[in-house]
């Protein structure tokens, strides 16, 4: 299949464009969205890419019609993604919910911004974590990763749709402004470099009639996707196994939700993914995630000159969250700082991890300026 | 006309173990799904190549009820959801089964953009005035002076001509009818189905229980009487002057054009980029 960028080599090119090139290497074949600052060169390119690849992008009247219609098209069979940023995202909500209930697998990409409401489009914030893991109403489960760099920008993508195919989930990839337009050396791998996922369909008429069942144990069902003869139903409302709906018996709603979160949390040790920088002797740890976890590493480095034993835990997979790593971690240092762009997100989820073994601080930093490596050392050395 | 009898219909085409269904005795919508899996029947299309696409409301339940594939989806995002499936597999063909709160509503901006794609997909649309599902509550459709529980009083705002809407935006196919004219329904809905773009046949359906017994019309007899009251066929109200149009309703077919549908176009479109890319000639 020919490309139309180049494979096998690197290029320099920004974070938005590196996630459209990673979407279109993923197999994703459908896009929809709505412009918004700063996601919207990830818009610009799959328009130019797709139907060069026999793929749709089309530019829907909103957020909440942009991630309908991935719905739509992954229940047609594609692999399917929209990209937004805060605003954007507080819309795709509703619709996210009901991915997470009707089990679809999407990619939405939230490029966040200074908020709330209209904020600051062009400047970087970590504003959204709490909403990526909570915006939508209702127990839910899904995934969250989040990237620091272009390249990862780029691997973190592939990770996305493989992982929305192999758990039939929505998988929220949360990068922010500074990712989305800095520029850095990314390598686009050959597609037979890269291991790429696709959803379990129904071997045969008895899997196709349990499109919410668990006929592998794995809590994963296989999807019978449109147009196969198999003549799904497929719902919001609280539905057994067969999707039909079952909206008053609480034992079909635990039942159904119960499962959509165990087929993740079941299978943390394969979704979440963490780097550690010197941390086995530090007795100061760092937890950061996304583009603060440059600064991070930065400041660890320093703090070493100086001969403070400092380590960083650099999250790559916000949610689900190892709440037992980050206890284990606060068990063998004094003191866990959170540098976090926002006014402290992350920070309660470590805080709670950390169970008491620890000291936890935040250093918060709001405005669309990236900490400084030296604003987090201050704030370590005291 | 020979009509199959409703048990045949039924038998081939409901799914059986999710009846019976959610509606209120009196309710139209059975009559207009009725209409519908006629006119799926007496056209031979392949049931398994037609996805039912849905909102929230009564009318949205009717994808549960049939057996075809179906979307339930969220209130009024229809054809949002539909605009995917349909770009990713235009093989299947679209039937998306819409009330008139949840279409012309919450809904009425995918509507209009719909319309405007002629993304390629049968609306039906039951248009009862009321928001049956949660009880009585007005509809932009409700005519002014109309009773529902947040307009204890009687309706102040103009209401959405729903037909109209979609003849302005451009649609390929659209009629109203109600559930009365049964023959021109079901006639209305095959052309629908037969024809590229968007297509909408809306129903005036009675809601005896949540809007007929708040208005004086608790059965669906008095609501069906009062529809032949207030409607006028489209040949008269030709001729007839503004003022004695007022507070009716024009019934039958206002559009029926070709323009390409939103899959075609977009299938010129990945031509037209791949030869101005040099991928092609």
């Amino acid at each position: 299949m020919r490309y139309p960028f180049p494979v096998g080599k690197a290029d320099f090119i920004q974070g938005d464009e590196a996630i459209a090139r990673a979407a279109i290497l993923a197999g994703c074949r459908f896009y929809a969205g709505y412009p918004i600052t700063p996601a919207s060169e990830i818009f610009e390119a799959m328009a130019l890419y797709m139907p060069l690849v026999d793929g749709v992008s089309i530019q829907m009247e909103d957020e909440i019609a942009s991630i309908a219609a991935i719905i739509g098209a992954s229940w047609a069979g594609a692999k399917a993604m929209t990209a937004t940023s805060g605003p954007g995202f507080s819309l795709m909500q509703e619709n996210l919910g009901y991915a997470v209930m009707t089990e679809t697998p999407i990619v939405v990409v939230n490029m966040m911004r200074g908020g709330p409401s209209t904020g600051q489009p062009t400047f970087p914030a970590q504003g959204d974590i709490m909403q990526a893991i909570w915006g939508t109403h209702g127990d839910h489960m899904l995934i969250v990763l989040s990237p620091s760099t272009v390249q990862e920008a780029f691997d973190f993508t592939i990770r996305a749709f493989n992982l929305a195919e192999k758990y039939r989930t929505p998988v929220v990839l949360l990068g922010d402004a500074e990712l989305a337009h800095m520029r850095e050396r990314v390598y686009i791998p050959n597609p037979d470099e890269i291991e790429v996922v696709y959803r379990k369909l129904p071997k045969n008429e008895e899997e196709a009639k349990l499109p919410f069942g668990d006929p592998h144990g794995d809590g994963v069902p296989p999807m019978p996707i449109f147009g196969k003869g198999y003549r799904t139903y497929v719902t919001g409302l609280t539905h057994d196994e067969y999707g039909h709906p079952r909206t008053v018996e609480p034992e079909v709603q635990q039942k159904l939700i119960g499962r959509i979160y165990r087929k993740i949390l079941d299978n943390k040790d394969d979704i979440i993914s963490y780097e550690k920088f010197e941390l086995d002797d530090a007795e100061v740890a760092i937890v950061s995630t996304g583009i603060v976890s440059r600064s991070a590493i930065r400041a660890v480095k320093i703090l070493r000159e100086k001969g403070i034993k400092a380590g960083l835990l650099k999250l790559n997979t916000i949610w689900p969250f190892d709440f037992d790593m980050i206890e284990e971690l606060a068990e063998g240092v004094k003191k866990i700082f959170v540098p976090e762009m926002n006014m402290g997100q992350l920070y309660h989820l470590v805080k709670e991890g950390a169970n008491g073994k620890a000291e936890v601080e935040l250093i918060s930093k709001i405005g669309g300026e990236v900490h400084t490596p030296m604003e987090i050392v201050e704030r370590v050395v005291g | 006309m020979y009509l199959k009898s409703a048990y045949e219909i039924r038998d081939k085409y409901l799914r059986k173990d999710m009846l019976p269904t959610i509606f209120c005795p009196g309710c139209g919508i059975g009559s207009v799904l009725q209409f519908t899996l006629r006119a799926i029947d007496d056209l031979g299309l392949n049931q398994d190549e037609i996805v039912w696409v849905s909102g929230i409301g009564c009318s949205s339940r009717v994808p549960g009820f049939v057996n075809f594939d179906g979307l339930h989806t969220t209130h009024g995002r229809a054809l949002a959801f539909a605009t995917g499936i349909k770009l990713t597999n235009p093989d299947l063909k679209i039937i998306a089964f819409m009330g008139d709160g949840d279409a012309a509503a919450i809904g009425g901006n995918h509507l209009i953009h719909a319309i405007r794609r002629n993304l390629d997909v049968t609306v039906i649309l039951i248009n009862n005035f009321t928001y049956g599902m949660t009880g009585g509550q007005v509809a932009p459709t409700a005519l002014k002076g109309l009773k529902g529980t947040t307009a204890p009083y009687g309706q102040f705002e103009n209401p959405f001509d729903i037909a109209q809407l979609a003849v302005s935006a451009g649609a390929n196919y659209v009629a109203r009818w109600t559930v009365f004219n049964y023959l021109q329904g079901m006639n209305s809905i095959k052309k629908a189905l037969q024809k590229e773009g968007f297509t909408l046949v809306e129903f005036l359906s009675p809601c005896p229980i949540s809007f007929g017994r708040r208005n004086r019309m608790k059965t669906a007899p008095e609501l069906i009487r009062w529809y032949q009251k207030i409607t006028v066929p489209l040949a008269k109200a030709k001729k007839m002057p503004q003022e004695e149009l007022e507070g009716k309703i024009v019934i039958g077919e206002f559009a029926d054009r070709d323009r390409p549908g939103l899959v075609r176009e977009y299938q010129e479109y990945i031509k037209r980029a791949k030869k101005m890319m040099g991928w092609e000639e």
